[in-house]
């Protein structure tokens, strides 16, 4: 395989508080290949979009990242200088936010957003850059784009607005856009559509996709491969259909199991008991360990490390150690 | 079995969204009013779940409001049980208003911060005059526990509980005037799938407990096809489709139901074929002429942008839309 | 933040010591040194029959030979000294200030207690019902608004005078002032309560007491107004720092407290005589002590409003 567009490795995010150090992210490590979509998917409070904002730089003080490296194609980026980090994102890396009003100021119109964000990472005149913009509009399905242009932000629906926002974050051609619940705000019908948009114009374009979502269907739509966060640690990666059709982890199977789709007829939906915990009081050993139907005894104890399986798919659960297996077969 | 306990006719909700007098003389504005909710009707049986699924704008929330006297009505009736809900009466709602609750929401919001669970729980008791003393502590016990929590929590604040232990004590609350019917406004849409699951579980065992009947109240059609007997579409404040749940995923009988149903992501990868959904909601406030799905319909003719659609029988309910018009109608529209 | 910490069951004050707010007193010096010192001036107003070494009030005990005795230096006359000095009557200045700050600070708390209970109910009443109702109260305030607070309180004072009977007039001086004061200031805690209520009473749990048919007035006394005092203890804090200046300007003006029974206004109106005849402590020491503790409690209301603002839901 050819070298990743992005590599994070044993990424560590902390928040110290007065009451001792919360470990928002606990060793998260995965690739983004050139052109791929990447889905993200967890609960609330598994730190999906903290490992957005750890990538781009933009972690809410106090949380810092506390260990680990994130290289954006061979260039390591998680200690660059905060004038430097600067113009890696939106040059390198695009970035789409759940609520479209917080990406796009209420003040500038659209032309005025677009052009100036284009001309800032690329040579352009001012004009090259509006022709740039309205074709950028047109692009993501914005009808009469170039009469649109000069509207505020405001006089968008939200549909439209995040629309705006996926032409905001491509204007500079990045390699890598991170898109934290893009459609969560938006109604079904209008989210099938931004999804497709999304979709299309970064693989026109040949940019990766890191897709932020709690939403499993959204990932199965989009993304080549998933990752499963689950209290700051990384349950699971690998091919989406892989992941969804036979999981391994068996955080994993419950969530799969506990989704209601407009197929199966069920009775009872499965459900996985409690709740994800807090930061400060994560179990010993495997995170899950209170909530999982297959524990054994070294899952209170050892904290388990991603195993590799076939088909470039990874776990982190003792099920599936090679030295359990010998264990138990003996 | 069969017997109607909630029924709804002609439901109308106008809202006054016009810009404050002043503004409107100087700027020479209209006053301009929104219809959340227009002529809605339709008949809930003793222990089914019948839900409304629509769209922001739909006037789902709107209709679930109007039936348990948070909004009043500009036109139509509401009977329960055969009575006519006049929530202006407060002594003869008093008796009426035991038999129906209402889950809302937001965990977060719907539980008062400065209250402790008990309290929270024991508030219709007490409202009701149910019981006295120390018998409404053991009762606040046994709710607890009946919703998967434990007595000891009674004396805990809301901020002590998650998302889904909070929706545990809403509940809790909601049975505890022992009602027959309640109303359920998007009662998982605030929580991870995992506790989704986990609530809507309870919601089924409850009910078959209890018998209970249940209004479920939700954008989410997976959701709506797990809990409910029946369903109503609504797009723009009227009701476009109504059907029996297994019917309705099958064999879709509106334009617009279809095209719901084509937007959900397909979670079992089966690569079924989908339409893509074009357009947006429009402005509720100027809704389109004639049938207002119209401007978005991939089958519209002409008669669409003239009429508003009657109510034609399916096969398990009815739908507004003028495809299932007798023969002769539709040729004349052409 | 403190919901995600749990811990076993600590008792009562290990609760309010370990939250939020205790924290952050312990960690603000500025906020520790202004509650000291309120608390001080407080306790000794409380205590000043105990504490003051003399009884201002008491003809019998002044001799006006001690009149005008410079701070910390023994009289010419009696060879008598005192701490702060005395006024041209002869009386103890630090006693006059005990007695003084006791007035003010009564004064004080009272028209804040008043006019926050006037507030807060028509606030709730304007927020809860709105309508006409709310825009009634509303214009009413925003007219009030447009005079400053001690032109009211001026206008009040006047026409209560005019209502009351000489004979009560020394004796009534200070529920006048009182009112006067609260009915100045009540327009702030309408305002913020309004706001307040008008977001609690779209919240769900307001909502489900409506389902259940609660009475209004259960709603808004056990459900809506135990969620809008944050805002409110800020501003009553504030407001005392108020209260209190402007009870001081009014008897700096010679409409407040008779001067039998003076107040930190009285006092400095009756230094400012002497200040330019060189007995400048008469006027200094209560000026100070009006400062310090008006200081002191706007710093507390500053502290209080940043400590509690994360935490407005």
């Amino acid at each position: 395989m050819a070298a990743p567009l992005l590599s994070v490795r044993d990424l560590i995010v902390e928040f110290p508080t007065r009451r001792g150090t919360l470990r928002a992210l606990d060793r998260v490590s995965f690739d983004i290949a050139e052109g791929e979509v990447l889905g993200m998917v967890g609960e609330s409070g598994a730190g999906k979009s903290l490992t957005g904002a750890a990538i781009i730089g933009l972690l809410e003080p106090p949380g810092r990242i506390a260990g680990g490296e994130i290289w954006l194609r061979g260039e390591r980026i998680d200690n660059l200088p905060r004038e430097k980090m600067r113009r890696v994102r939106g040059r390198r890396i695009g970035m789409v936010f759940q609520d479209p009003l917080t990406s796009l100021n209420p003040l500038y119109t659209v032309a005025e957003q677009l052009i100036e964000t284009i001309r800032t990472h690329m040579d352009l005149s001012e004009k090259e850059a509006r022709a740039r913009a309205v074709g950028l509009l047109d692009r993501v399905g914005i009808p009469a784009a170039a009469r649109r242009i000069d509207d505020y932000p405001h006089h968008f629906s939200g549909g439209m607005r995040q629309r705006v926002v996926i032409a905001l974050a491509l204007a500079a051609e990045p390699e890598l856009v991170i898109a934290d619940e893009p459609t969560t705000a938006l109604d079904v019908s209008v989210q099938a559509q931004i999804i497709d948009v999304l979709k299309e114009i970064c693989a026109e374009r040949g940019a990766s996709v890191m897709l932020i979502t709690h939403d499993m269907g959204v990932i199965a739509e989009t993304a080549d491969r998933v990752a499963v966060l689950y209290a700051g640690r990384l349950a699971e990666i690998g091919p989406v259909r892989d992941v969804i059709q036979a999981a391994e982890h068996p955080y994993t199977a419950g969530l799969m199991g506990s989704i209601p789709t407009l197929t199966q007829t069920a009775e009872r939906l499965t459900q996985i008991p409690g709740s994800m915990p807090r930061l400060n009081a994560i179990p010993q050993g495997c995170a899950f360990n209170p909530r999982c139907p297959k524990v054994f005894e070294r899952c209170y104890r050892d904290q388990p490390n991603l195993i590799a399986r076939a088909d470039g798919r990874h776990v982190s659960c003792w099920l599936y150690d090679a030295q359990e297996k010998e264990v138990s077969h003996g | 079995m069969a017997d109607v306990l909630l029924s709804v006719e002609g439901l109308t909700r106008r809202f006054d969204v016009s810009k404050p007098w002043l503004n409107r003389v100087i700027e020479r504005e209209e006053r301009q009013f929104l219809t959340a909710s227009e002529n809605v009707s339709f008949e809930i049986k003793r222990g089914e779940t019948f839900a409304l699924v629509g769209e922001s704008g739909s006037g789902k929330s709107t209709i679930a409001k109007m039936i348990v006297g948070l909004l009043e009505p500009s036109a139509g009736v509401i009977r329960f049980d055969g009575q006519q809900m006049d929530f202006a009466s407060g002594a003869a709602m008093r008796t009426l208003r035991r038999r129906f609750q209402m889950i809302f929401q937001d965990p977060f919001a719907s539980l008062n911060p400065r209250w402790r669970v008990e309290d929270i729980i024991a508030e219709p008791i007490r409202t009701f005059g149910l019981l006295r003393g120390a018998e409404i502590s053991k009762e606040v016990g046994r709710l607890l526990d009946l919703v998967g929590l434990s007595a000891a929590d009674g004396a805990k604040f809301p901020h002590e509980f998650s998302g889904g232990q909070r929706q545990r004590i809403a509940i809790a609350r909601a049975l505890s005037s022992k009602p027959e019917f309640i109303v359920c406004d998007e009662p998982t849409s605030a929580l991870d799938v995992s506790v989704q699951a986990q609530i809507l579980n309870l919601m089924r065992d409850l009910q078959d407990e209890f018998g209970l009947t249940y209004l479920l109240i939700s954008h989410d059609l997976s959701v709506v096809r797990h809990m409910a007997n029946r369903i109503g579409v609504l797009y723009l404040g009227r009701l476009v489709e109504v059907a029996e749940s297994k019917r309705l995923f099958t064999d879709p009988q509106h334009p617009y139901t279809r095209m719901l149903l084509d937007a959900v992501p397909d979670l079992a990868l089966s690569g079924r074929r989908r339409m893509p959904v074009t357009g947006e909601i429009p402005n509720p406030i100027n809704p389109p002429s004639g049938c207002t799905f119209h401007p978005r319909c991939p089958k519209v003719m002409d008669i669409c942008k003239a009429s508003n659609p009657p109510d034609y029988p399916t096969s398990t309910g009815t739908a507004a839309c003028h495809l299932l018009a007798p023969q002769e109608v539709a040729s004349t529209g052409r | 933040m403190s919901d995600i910490f749990k811990k076993p069951e600590p008792g009562r004050f290990a609760r309010a010591w370990d939250s939020d707010i205790a924290y952050s007193f312990r960690k603000s010096p500025l906020a520790i040194v202004a509650a000291t010192v309120s608390l001080l001036i407080i306790l000794a107003a409380i205590f000043a029959p105990w504490i003051a070494p003399h009884d201002p009030f008491n003809p019998a005990t002044l001799n006006l030979m001690d009149g005008f005795t410079p701070p910390m230096e023994p009289n010419q006359f009696t060879g008598n000294t005192y701490w702060l000095g005395t006024d041209n009557q002869g009386r103890d200045v630090f006693s006059t200030i005990l007695y003084g700050a006791r007035i003010s600070l009564f004064v004080g708390f009272m028209a804040v207690a008043f006019a926050m209970v006037l507030g807060i109910t028509l606030g709730l009443i304007a927020g809860y019902r709105g309508g006409w109702v709310d825009s009634l109260l509303m214009r009413v305030a925003d007219v009030q608004l447009t005079f400053p607070s001690i032109l009211l309180a001026l206008l009040i004072f006047g026409v209560a005078r005019g209502f009351i009977p000489p004979a009560y007039r020394e004796a009534m001086a200070i529920w006048v002032l009182i009112v006067a004061i609260g009915l100045s200031e009540w327009v702030q805690y309408a305002r913020v309560v309004r706001g307040a209520t008008m977001v609690e009473k779209s919240k769900e749990y307001v909502q489900a007491a409506r389902v259940i048919g609660a009475h209004p007035a259960k709603i808004l006394v056990r459900h809506i107004l135990p969620n809008v005092m944050g805002p409110v203890l800020v501003i009553a804090t504030i407001g005392l720092a108020l209260a209190i200046i402007a009870e001081a300007t009014l008897s700096f003006l010679g409409v407040g407290v008779p001067s039998t029974q003076p107040s930190l206004g009285t006092l400095i109106r009756i230094g400012q005589g002497f200040l330019f005849s060189g007995e400048w402590w008469i006027l200094l020491f209560p000026s100070l002590t009006l400062l310090a503790l008006a200081l002191s409690v706007n710093l507390l209301g500053d502290w209080l409003r940043d400590a509690l603002n994360p935490r407005l839901r």
